[in-house]
């Protein structure tokens, strides 16, 4: 009986230890941390982990398959009765696979985890295109949470707590497949997240080099470029580090402009944290206009080079 | 030959769903639903598989009995065989029970060398169930997969994990989910969508996959949804351009936004 947390990094499972023992003192019991190679058991136990557990490895990298059997045989012998993973695109993937294994019942993205006045588990995560919140309740324990890092307020370290570490050591198995290669992916020198102003295209543009008239209004503005599905995944009229969506990157600028986008729930999901919101497009009825603050209705080829005018002429 | 199976969900379609302004629900009734946009990349996937190593492709798809006019439009595209595990209780049903359900029906299935499925569901985009169906069948997976090269007995994926692109070697039989970039779905002509239409849909209940009621109960339940709306001033301007623009950048001014990047 334990609340077990195991996050990749250490600053993320700080976090998750963070919940675990609010979790873990409803329930009257401990916090346990697993300790992988990427891992330092002597890290978790000043961030709070009354137990460190080991995995250990001798392979390289971290494949899913390995860590989420070896997180179920501990699973099987520890037996927790909640279980916090970090849930990145590797953690989904590895809570998953182990709660199939486990037959345990799982959520991953979880924006919010505590106990009800029953005891019972409860989270809260996005669904519907980032459209609402589902609220869902775990109806037994154990459960498996994956929590995104930085949900969470991390502990501070406390320097004169020691790691008691646990006699068994759980082994990650040989994976059956083999990662053959790993190669860095070449960014374009994007940071949209961390962007404070961010004016993004969509398919109201009719060409390719029509994305420069955006182009040379993000500049103007000294913003990024952005672009909804269709110009990114679609008509690959600009890399994938400009897509701005739920399956895209997520932004919150303070300024946004949305320039001939229609505006799908998917592409609000993207952007609906920004300050300020604006929207041109010459659909009087496209959803967008819902969604901004201010907009103009009317053909982004006329209304850009006014706008630009005006821009230029107040910056003088 | 491959025996390849695309693992596909019936769900509603979001760009329709509205939220009821009284009770800030969405308002799941009555709503278009659709098969998930991702399943047809895992289809075509499973087509472009076939055409390499030979083989046959099968789809299944837990849900309730209306998904089966949705699926037909994955048959269009070129499924040989079809099934469906329905079930009354399946809108309670939760990711350990389908995850159960789709194992049992693999299983019945017999010989199966690749699974291939979406990365996540439009309506619930967790990305659990590709992984957790492995998991339950004990088999290797690699999800969020952007490439796929077929080899005899294996298959070399590609996916992009962060800034890192990693590439793996999958021995089958083996689980892998798919983006939407790895392929563009074909789309099916006027005779292959007559066609799916009288091809037929092996269903199955429960009894069928050898489980009880009690063998799936749900280890998780919804208990209530709530919309998130955005409130935002909607100042709209319908003047001609070059008035339309001197509003806005005046309203922009007045908001502070206009300072660029400077905080």
């Amino acid at each position: 009986m334990t609340v077990l947390v195991f996050a990749e990094l250490d600053s993320t499972a700080g976090e998750l230890i963070a919940k675990a023992q609010e979790i873990a003192k409803g329930l009257g019991t401990d916090v346990t941390a697993l300790a992988g190679p990427t891992n330092s058991g002597e890290k978790l136990a000043k961030l709070g982990a009354d137990k460190i557990v080991n995995l250990q490895t001798a392979a390289t990298f971290a494949i899913t398959e390995s860590y989420a059997d070896a997180i179920s045989e501990a699973c099987s012998e520890l037996k927790p009765q909640v279980v916090l993973i970090g849930s990145t695109r590797w953690g989904k993937e590895v809570a998953a696979r182990a709660a199939g294994k486990l037959g345990w019942g799982c959520a991953v993205d979880c924006s919010s985890v505590s106990l009800d006045a029953s005891k019972a588990l409860v989270v809260e995560r996005l669904v519907l295109g980032g459209n609402a919140v589902a609220m869902e309740q775990f109806t037994s324990l154990p459960a498996i949470v994956a929590i995104p890092p930085k949900t969470i307020p991390c502990n501070a370290e406390d320097p004169t707590r020691k790691p008691q570490v646990g006699d068994k050591t759980f082994s990650l198995p040989e994976p059956k497949l083999k990662l053959s290669k790993t190669s860095k992916r070449e960014v374009a020198g994007v940071k949209l997240d961390a962007a404070q102003v961010v004016v993004s295209c969509g398919r109201g543009l009719k060409n390719k080099d029509d994305v420069k008239l955006v182009l040379e209004l993000a500049k103007t503005l000294s913003g990024e470029l952005g672009c909804s599905r269709p110009i990114a995944a679609d008509l690959k009229w600009l890399p994938k580090e400009h897509w701005v969506g739920l399956s895209g990157i997520k932004v919150k600028p303070r300024l946004y402009v949305a320039v001939g986008i229609s505006g799908q729930i998917q592409h609000l999901a993207g952007m609906r944290d920004s300050s300020i919101i604006v929207a041109i497009n010459k659909d009087k009825d496209a959803p967008i206009f819902k969604a901004a603050d201010y907009g103009i209705i009317g053909d982004l080829y006329k209304v850009l080079p006014e706008l630009m005018a005006q821009l230029k002429s107040c910056s003088k | 030959m491959a025996e390849i199976l695309v693992l596909a969900k019936h769900t509603v379609d979001i760009s329709a769903v509205k939220i009821d302004a009284e009770t800030n629900e969405p308002i799941l009734k009555g709503v278009p639903t659709k098969m998930s946009d991702f399943d047809r990349n895992a289809m075509e996937e499973a087509l472009k598989i076939k055409a390499k190593l030979g083989g046959k492709v099968k789809l299944l798809t837990v849900g309730a009995p209306e998904a089966k006019d949705q699926m037909r439009s994955l048959i269009a595209m070129g499924a040989d065989e079809t099934y469906l595990v329905t079930d009354p209780g399946y809108a309670q049903m939760d990711y350990f029970a389908i995850s159960k359900l789709l194992g049992a029906a693999i299983t019945k299935l017999g010989k199966v060398d690749i699974i291939l499925a979406g990365e996540a569901s439009i309506d619930l985009y967790s990305g659990q169930m590709g992984p957790r169906v492995a998991g339950v069948l004990g088999i290797p997976s690699v999800s969020y997969v952007r490439k796929i090269t077929p080899d005899k007995d294996k298959l070399i994926v590609e996916r992009e994990m962060g800034d890192i692109i990693e590439e793996y070697i999958v021995p089958m039989p083996a689980l892998i989910t798919v983006t939407k970039e790895i392929n563009e779905p074909r789309l099916p002509n006027m005779m292959q969508i007559l066609g799916a239409a009288k091809k037929p849909i092996t269903e199955w209940k429960l009894d069928a996959l050898g489980l009880a009621a009690a063998d799936i109960a749900p280890k998780t339940k919804v208990l209530k949804m709530k919309g998130l709306t955005m409130k935002r001033k909607n100042v709209i301007y319908a003047d001609e351009p070059p008035q339309a623009a001197l509003k806005l950048v005046e309203a922009l001014r007045n908001e502070g936004v206009l300072g660029g990047g400077a905080k």
